[in-house]
């Protein structure tokens, strides 16, 4: 066990907790939208950002990824914290509007207005689809490709996957993925194409197929 | 796709996936591109995932997926070549072939690529023609540096980006 | 070559004396600069009509020639030092070479042309250490360049190569190495200037084997070139700082990462290693001391990135040279997660130095905190461009102007960038401060890697603060948020800012950018991003004042913001930039004055370099 402070309380910690860990089992809300349970952390998103150190020596670290040890001064909830995770959430919402789960941590955290030029992306790049289809699916059928703002999620040489088994994990994780398939009778139907329509990138895209297959969102598209 | 001259390049090296990037250093330079073909054998043999070949051809500069022209036009917009006017001759040399930069002439014989410092700062603006180096290169002085690698009107047109 | 194993400290100095013995030391010498620089005004023309011309005279057993490493005045290359008298020759075309070989060679007179000439005394300068830009330096490291072939080991041998580590192998513990390099406070000259001792004794104490020190030659900063003079020019002196690095720490694989972009420094090293190995000062038992040590050289694939000690070390793994978080710092769990010690090539060259002579001359150069030399790549509108190496503690005003040379064609100077795109803009109100580490931090750039640009009154800062966040923007690796969407943001205000859309507003945004991109990337590229950016504001906030309020370029840089037009008065109608035009937006006819048809006009700006009467005016 390691002695930490969180928030000014003096907590008792295991060992191989990291901070974030060892917030939430304290019950501090830290936001996350490149971290579950079950995969390696990426330290991507950089919203679990916490706020380390004493007087004028602190330092913003990812709680996600970084070890408690003894001694560890933790707040969650500073003003720079919170300018932090503020702007990262503003540059996430430029670069992907329509997601609903940005929109919702946006509205939590009083986020009223962009200040950058919206784009429409639909991925935001948290890598929690490629950790997932690595580390719990083991097939490595999607990563990342290209570098800085040419960064994207693809199979490689962008079509279909030989090892892809058309799991779905991927989309299942996804965080912002606008086209997650939630059954037959989903209680919310966001897109419902792959049960309506049989092969569609087929019929619409003539041969080019996307790596999983009917999922619809070309056929969305389309309709839109 | 020749797999026993891929073979030999991967003999080079020890067949272990550290050696990667120099095997597929090698490659480059030997066909000026990386075939999709030859990636998936390479990856196959050093039992490295594709998406890990993949992620790695697309992430540095020098790797190209595409094939490129003959001569390869590297005009340098390093911080001195910049405040020397670099961008000048980047422009002027998009202009002389008719392509952007990253993209390769219509025949294959040119690509240009801007490059960020060749480290000879003193010199600039440099433009590097294969491993030739120009420098001090006023922007009327392209064309007739172009010249010399066989660069005719005839050249200039788009044709795949690299 | 047959090269005999050098197996005792005695072995390397008999074999020094035999070197020296069979050099006549009057015997004349050509050293011809042979790097990238020179190379690239034509030095291979130059050394080969140098032995055609001394064959024609059948001077070829006579007189000497070197190909040597580059010794830092590369504006005015090809440079060439006749020896023994030290008659330095500057910019030589190869038509000059006949007339060197008869005058100097043979008539033992100067080519007066070819001196060095002061501009404004105009007297001649004969040796290096009579021309200006030489003499104001301190030239520890680079100064054997002109002395050395660098793909001729016994050249460094002959100079005294290779002492320090036949002093530190038998002589010294791993520890006693430590502490001498400790004392001597050499701080890492690739960028944040982390003492090297301290990262050193951290490895050696590190759990796990084995040890891997590398050398960083993925000198990716624009504008910075002092790694690659080294390491094309003098590789020797590395990888002996290298071998004295890995006893010390107690390593036996090393690693030499060079950038792709620098395929001579990499054939150089090659070709070094295979000699040293060759004299047993690689591999195993050196110099009879049973320490064991070899290195690989690895060439870099073009990401800026990947200089980064993290990224350089996932790439020489085989993968995606992108940094990983460094809660565990590299010297603990690097490479292959064994304890690693990164030093970048300058550093690992100051080793030798520190052995031979001793912590207490090394710390008797430069500053409270910062010890030695360090090397500078002076560049962009300054007259002397070149590598200079100083005494830390030189102000910025006696490298630019006693060194430098001042600013060409009587401009203003307006600031100085340092530390590359990490780094930040010094206005001229500064231009007295004492370089060193802690200074430059001071004024919110940093020292970096080395790079020096010099600005001039025709330089817009905005246009600056966009061209290093264009290229991060292209060298970011794209991992985390604040670093790749951060920048493409700033990138967006900052090209809007340029063209004529700056609004009111986008000074704070982007310094409140800057501030949370600082806070939250997860390496020094995205933490160090903004600083262009913070000290342009800081500095010269009028001038982006200008372009967002007045849609003003004051440096008429920013096409946009600037129309060029042709002053009647000045005109002589001669048709020049007429025909340079390449839009043919240029109207008139032969002793007519011109007129620039601002609609076709892309503002290219060749018709202001073309005219020779000065009447393209941008306005």
């Amino acid at each position: 066990m390691k002695k930490m402070t969180i928030n000014g309380m003096v907590v008792q910690v295991e060992d191989h907790w990291t901070i974030l860990e060892a917030c939430r089992f304290y019950g501090m809300d830290i936001p996350t939208l490149c971290y579950r349970d079950g995969l390696s952390p990426g330290g991507i998103c950089r919203l679990c950002v916490v706020e380390i150190g004493k007087g004028e020596r602190t330092k913003l670290v990812t709680s996600c990824n970084y070890p408690v040890e003894d001694g560890l001064v933790v707040r969650t909830h500073t003003k720079r914290v919170i300018r932090a995770r503020k702007m990262l959430v503003e540059l996430l919402l430029a670069r992907c509007p329509s997601s609903k789960t940005l929109q919702d941590l946006a509205a939590k955290m009083g986020v009223q207005r962009v200040r950058f030029k919206v784009k429409d992306e639909k991925c935001i790049l948290c890598g929690l689809c490629v950790r997932m289809c690595e580390e719990q699916m083991g097939a490595k059928a999607i990563g990342f490709a290209g570098r800085g703002k040419e960064r994207r999620v693809t199979p490689p040489f962008d079509i279909k996957s030989d090892v892809c088994r058309n799991c779905g994990a991927c989309m299942y994780i996804c965080p912002v993925c606008q086209l997650r398939c939630q059954g037959p009778e989903p209680p919310s139907v966001v897109c419902g194409a792959c049960l309506n329509v049989e092969p569609v990138c087929l019929q619409d895209n003539d041969d080019v197929m996307c790596y999983l297959d009917t999922c619809g969102w070309c056929y969305k598209m389309k309709k839109r | 796709m020749d797999e026993d001259k891929i073979d030999k390049i991967i003999e080079e090296h020890r067949t272990d996936k550290s050696e990667l990037i120099p095997i597929l250093q090698d490659v480059q330079a030997e066909y000026n591109w990386l075939p999709q073909d030859t990636l998936r054998y390479i990856a196959k043999r050093l039992q490295v995932p594709l998406t890990d070949v993949f992620g790695i051809a697309t992430f540095y500069k020098s790797f190209s997926l595409k094939p490129r022209g003959k001569h390869l036009v590297r005009v340098c917009l390093g911080t001195a070549c910049h405040v020397r006017g670099g961008p000048r001759i980047l422009e002027t040399a998009e202009r002389i072939l008719g392509i952007k930069t990253g993209e390769t002439t219509e025949d294959y014989k040119f690509t240009l690529e801007s490059v960020n410092c060749l480290g000879c700062c003193a010199l600039g603006p440099v433009m590097v023609v294969d491993n030739e180096y120009y420098g001090k290169l006023p922007p009327t002085k392209v064309e007739k540096v172009l010249h010399k690698y066989g660069y005719t009107s005839l050249s200039s047109g788009k044709g795949g980006e690299t | 070559m047959n090269r005999r194993k050098i197996k005792s400290p005695s072995d390397l100095e008999k074999l020094r004396q035999e070197i020296l013995a069979k050099r006549d030391p009057k015997k004349p010498r050509i050293a011809i600069c042979a790097g990238t620089g020179c190379l690239a005004l034509g030095a291979r023309k130059v050394i080969t009509t140098f032995k055609e011309e001394l064959k024609k005279r059948g001077l070829e057993n006579e007189v000497e020639i070197r190909e040597t490493g580059c010794p830092g005045f590369c504006e005015k290359g090809t440079i060439v030092v006749i020896y023994p008298e030290g008659i330095y020759y500057l910019q030589v075309q190869p038509g000059d070479v006949p007339e060197i070989v008869e005058k100097t060679l043979v008539e033992k007179k100067h080519v007066e042309r070819l001196l060095y000439t002061d501009p404004t005394t105009n007297e001649k300068a004969i040796h290096e250490d009579e021309i200006p830009f030489y003499k104001h330096q301190m030239r520890l490291l680079i100064g054997n360049n002109i002395k050395v072939d660098p793909k001729n080991i016994d050249d460094y041998i002959a100079l005294g190569g290779y002492r320090a580590l036949a002093k530190a192998l038998p002589e010294m513990t791993p520890e006693e190495v430590i502490e001498e390099v400790k004392r001597a406070n050499l701080r890492g000259r690739g960028g944040g200037g982390f003492p090297a001792g301290r990262k050193w004794e951290t490895t050696r104490n590190a759990p796990g084997e084995p040890k891997y020190v590398i050398v960083n030659c993925d000198e990716g900063d624009p504008g910075a070139f002092m790694n690659r003079a080294l390491m094309e020019g003098n590789p020797h002196s590395v990888i002996e700082g290298l071998i004295i690095g890995a006893y010390a720490i107690g390593s036996h694989e090393g690693f030499i990462y060079v950038r792709d972009e620098y395929p001579l420094a990499v054939e150089n090293t090659g070709i070094a290693l295979e000699q040293a190995r060759e004299y047993g000062l690689l591999g195993r038992d050196i110099m009879g001391s049973g320490f064991d040590f070899d290195v690989k050289i690895f060439r870099g694939a073009g990401a800026f990135i990947s200089g980064e000690s993290s990224a350089l070390m996932s790439s020489l793994e085989g993968k995606v040279g992108a940094p990983k978080p460094k809660y565990v710092h590299t010297s603990i769990k690097g490479l292959w997660n064994k304890p690693s010690n990164l030093n970048n090539v300058e550093t690992w060259a100051n080793i030798p130095l520190i052995i031979n002579k001793g912590a207490r001359w090394f710390t008797s150069i430069g500053t409270e905190g910062s010890k030695g030399t360090k090397i500078f790549a002076l560049v962009g509108k300054v007259n002397n461009t070149g590598l200079v190496e100083v005494p830390f503690g030189i102000t910025l005003r006696e490298i630019i102007y006693n060194i430098g040379g001042g600013i060409p064609n009587n401009k203003k100077f307006k600031a100085v960038q340092t530390g590359g795109p990490s780094g930040g803009c010094i206005p001229e109100r500064f231009i007295d401060t004492a370089v060193d580490f802690d200074e430059l931090t001071k004024l919110g750039s940093m020292m970096g890697s080395g790079g020096m640009i010099v600005m001039d009154e025709d330089t817009c800062m905005v246009d600056v603060a966009r061209y290093f966040i264009d290229f991060l923007v292209d060298e970011s690796c794209g991992r985390c948020v604040p670093c790749r969407e951060g920048l493409e943001r700033m990138s967006e205000i900052l090209n809007d800012i340029c063209e004529g859309r700056g609004k009111e507003g986008d000074i704070e945004l982007l310094e409140e950018l800057s501030e949370v991109m600082k806070d939250t990337s997860m390496c020094g590229l995205g933490r160090t991003a903004p600083n262009p950016v913070l000290t342009t504001i800081h500095y010269f906030r009028d001038e982006y004042d200008a372009h967002i309020k007045e849609k003003k370029c004051p440096a008429h840089v920013c096409k946009a913001l600037i129309e060029y037009y042709i002053d009647a008065e000045k005109c002589t109608g001669c048709l020049a930039c007429l025909k340079a035009c390449p839009e043919g937006a240029i109207a008139g006819e032969k002793e007519r004055v011109h007129v620039i048809n601002r609609e076709k006009c892309s503002k290219c700006g060749i018709c202001y370099d073309t005219c020779k009467f000065g009447a393209v005016i941008i306005s």
